[in-house]
């Protein structure tokens, strides 16, 4: 099964959540998609790292075989190839701009005098590792890093996605945001957790995230991060949507300075690892689909005395 | 006029809520808001939109299926898995490259303009706001982010204003890259975090790959004395100035709650961020960056 953990808005606690619900997981395999600013591998703290190249296929013109005609620069949707026709002042150039070349092939296939063959851009890596889950199995980590200064970002989600075991229990950690990298990371999944915080961004941006995996027709629910109350304006959305809030969890120093140090939240207060355990055992028999009315008191998963216990 | 973004590599470190908030300091401004993967700015600003614009960017594929004859051609040769078995372009996957239009044999592909979002120009008790909003699942290209940038530098060349104030894209990627370029200062909002710190460092990869002046705002500066030690001495050691440190501010946090600007009545927030515009305006105001 898989469970991708995603948000919308940026900062919300993602890494937060998957790392710690990958903790509590037997036989869980971790992906990081986040390939811009991948974060888990400091909680997770994996070692035994192998690094494979992520690559771009671009193409590599020979310049005795091509007539200069300019079809690869005519085609080109992304402006990579501009053509330097044959004069009396030199015999012509092909130049292609690396950084703007999607690697789409379609100068590759089309060329008339078959002048183009392809080369292997590395534009990031996949790095695959072990990390020790919380009943001390070996367990399968796997990030994917850009490369600085590369512009593409879903060609290494793809490639980390590559890795994926589907006879495990795989979650995904997903990059913020709504576009491109988050659909490519969340795509497939069996399950979605949106992670959001109690705030007017919060809110906005959780919006835009359900619509996309609404879209995508991927089961989902909500988890509330530093939430300051049990009825707030992420419940009051989700109980007019029929979201599920899975979980929330109170604003907490003693939690954010934890994370600050890069200590999973289960490691910070072991409490939380019965309600990751209960969450993942939630989601992998039910797929909670729906909370019956927006006045529901007991949220699905969240122990009803969680806030009074936890008002330390 | 001198440009000044707020960037973060890091999400969630409070660019949006510092941004606004210097841009609440009155002065010659033009604001923009260059986060265009769910924007926020616009909660805190409250803009009147004046002007809707569509953004159209890149191209899609789609198929007649009366023409199509299901060969299969399209499906082998698409890199990005755009195709369905059954013939079905998935339009957030199709990178409209137009490989498919031009080799399909019945000719049954053909490409459309792909409308990618919005921008608009604003009204806001600040000055004039630029931004946008992306399509969902739109291509996050920094096309759009560039749209932005033009758009926004020539209103406020028009107007004559002193500055723009941008509120810039998280990540190291193309948006980040398409909004960084050209400023005058970009300042790095970071949190004194292990994840902070990682993300920092990462985006300085970028600012100083492209020679962009920058300087660090630590955000939570309270929260972890000892990494906040840590950003001082990065910054130090790669002569950046420290704009400011903030530390955690409930008032601020509930301001923010409730959609309001955490400006008002010279409370402790408002000296900082008093205290980082100058910090700021400081070093824009000199051709070189200064150790603070």
């Amino acid at each position: 099964m898989v469970i991708a953990v995603a948000s919308g808005k940026g900062g919300t606690g993602k890494t937060t959540i998957s790392t710690s619900l990958a903790l509590v997981t037997p036989q869980v395999q971790f992906i990081d998609a986040d390939v811009e600013e991948p974060n888990a591998h400091i909680f997770l703290q994996p070692d035994h790292l192998i690094q494979q190249s992520a690559a771009l296929k671009i193409p590599s013109i020979d310049l005795s075989v091509c007539t200069r005609c300019g079809l690869c620069q005519e085609i080109c949707e992304f402006n990579a190839l501009a053509v330097l026709p044959e004069s009396n002042k030199g015999p012509g150039n092909v130049f292609l701009f690396e950084t703007l070349c999607h690697g789409c092939g379609a100068c590759y296939h089309l060329c008339p005098e078959n002048a183009i063959t392809e080369r292997a851009k590395e534009i990031g890596i996949v790095e695959s590792g072990v990390f020790q889950n919380l009943q001390d199995e070996n367990c399968e980590f796997i990030h994917g890093v850009l490369n600085l200064n590369e512009s593409l970002t879903t060609p290494v989600i793809k490639d980390v996605k590559k890795q994926i075991d589907s006879q495990k229990t795989v979650i995904i950690d997903a990059p913020p945001g709504t576009s491109c990298p988050m659909i490519e990371a969340v795509e497939d999944s069996d399950y979605c957790i949106l992670v959001t915080e109690p705030t007017p961004f919060g809110l906005h941006d959780l919006d835009l995230a359900v619509e996309v995996i609404r879209k995508m027709d991927i089961p989902h629910g909500v988890i509330v991060n530093r939430s300051q109350n049990r009825h707030n304006i992420i419940t009051d959305y989700c109980g007019k949507r029929n979201i599920p809030i899975l979980l929330q969890i109170p604003y907490s120093k003693r939690i954010a300075e934890g994370y600050s140090k890069g200590i999973p939240l289960v490691k910070i207060d072991p409490h939380y690892i019965k309600q990751f355990q209960e969450l993942l055992v939630a989601i992998q028999n039910h797929y909670p689909k729906d909370i019956s009315s927006a006045q529901n008191e007991s949220l699905l998963y969240a122990n009803p005395h969680f806030f009074d216990e936890n008002a330390r | 006029m001198k440009q000044i973004i707020f960037i973060s590599g890091k999400g969630g470190t409070g660019k949006t809520v510092l941004t606004a908030s210097v841009a609440s300091l009155p002065k010659s401004q033009v604001i923009a808001d260059c986060d265009v993967d769910a924007a926020n700015l616009h909660l805190l600003l409250k803009p009147v939109i004046r002007e809707t614009h569509r953004f159209i960017s890149g191209k899609e594929a789609t198929i007649d299926r009366d023409v199509c004859r299901e060969c299969g051609e399209c499906i082998s040769l698409c890199r990005y898995e755009a195709i369905s078995p059954d013939f079905f372009i998935h339009s957030h996957k199709c990178e409209g490259c137009g490989l498919c239009y031009r080799i399909c044999p019945e000719h049954a592909i053909s490409m459309q303009e792909k409308v990618a979002g919005e921008w608009y120009i604003s009204e806001t008790g600040f000055g004039e706001f630029v931004h946008a909003r992306l399509g969902i699942g739109a291509d996050n290209s920094g096309k759009l982010v560039s749209k932005i940038k033009q758009k926004s530098k020539s209103l406020a060349r028009d107007n004559k204003s002193d500055y723009l104030i941008i509120d810039g894209p998280p990540g190291i990627a193309c948006p980040l890259i398409a909004a960084v370029s050209g400023v005058n200062l970009a300042v790095i909002v970071t949190e004194p975090t292990k994840s902070g710190i990682h993300d920092l460092e990462r985006v300085l990869g970028i600012t100083n790959h492209f020679r962009v002046d920058t300087g660090i705002l630590i955000n939570k500066s309270d929260l972890n004395p000892d990494y906040a030690d840590k950003i001082v001495s990065l910054a130090e050691m790669n002569q950046i100035p420290i704009i400011g440190k903030i530390p955690y501010l409930p008032e601020v946090f509930e301001a923010v709650s409730q959609g309001e600007l955490p400006i008002s009545d010279n409370g402790t927030f408002e000296l900082l961020i008093h205290k980082a515009w100058e910090n700021i305006t400081s070093l824009t105001d000199t051709k070189q960056v200064e150790a603070i």
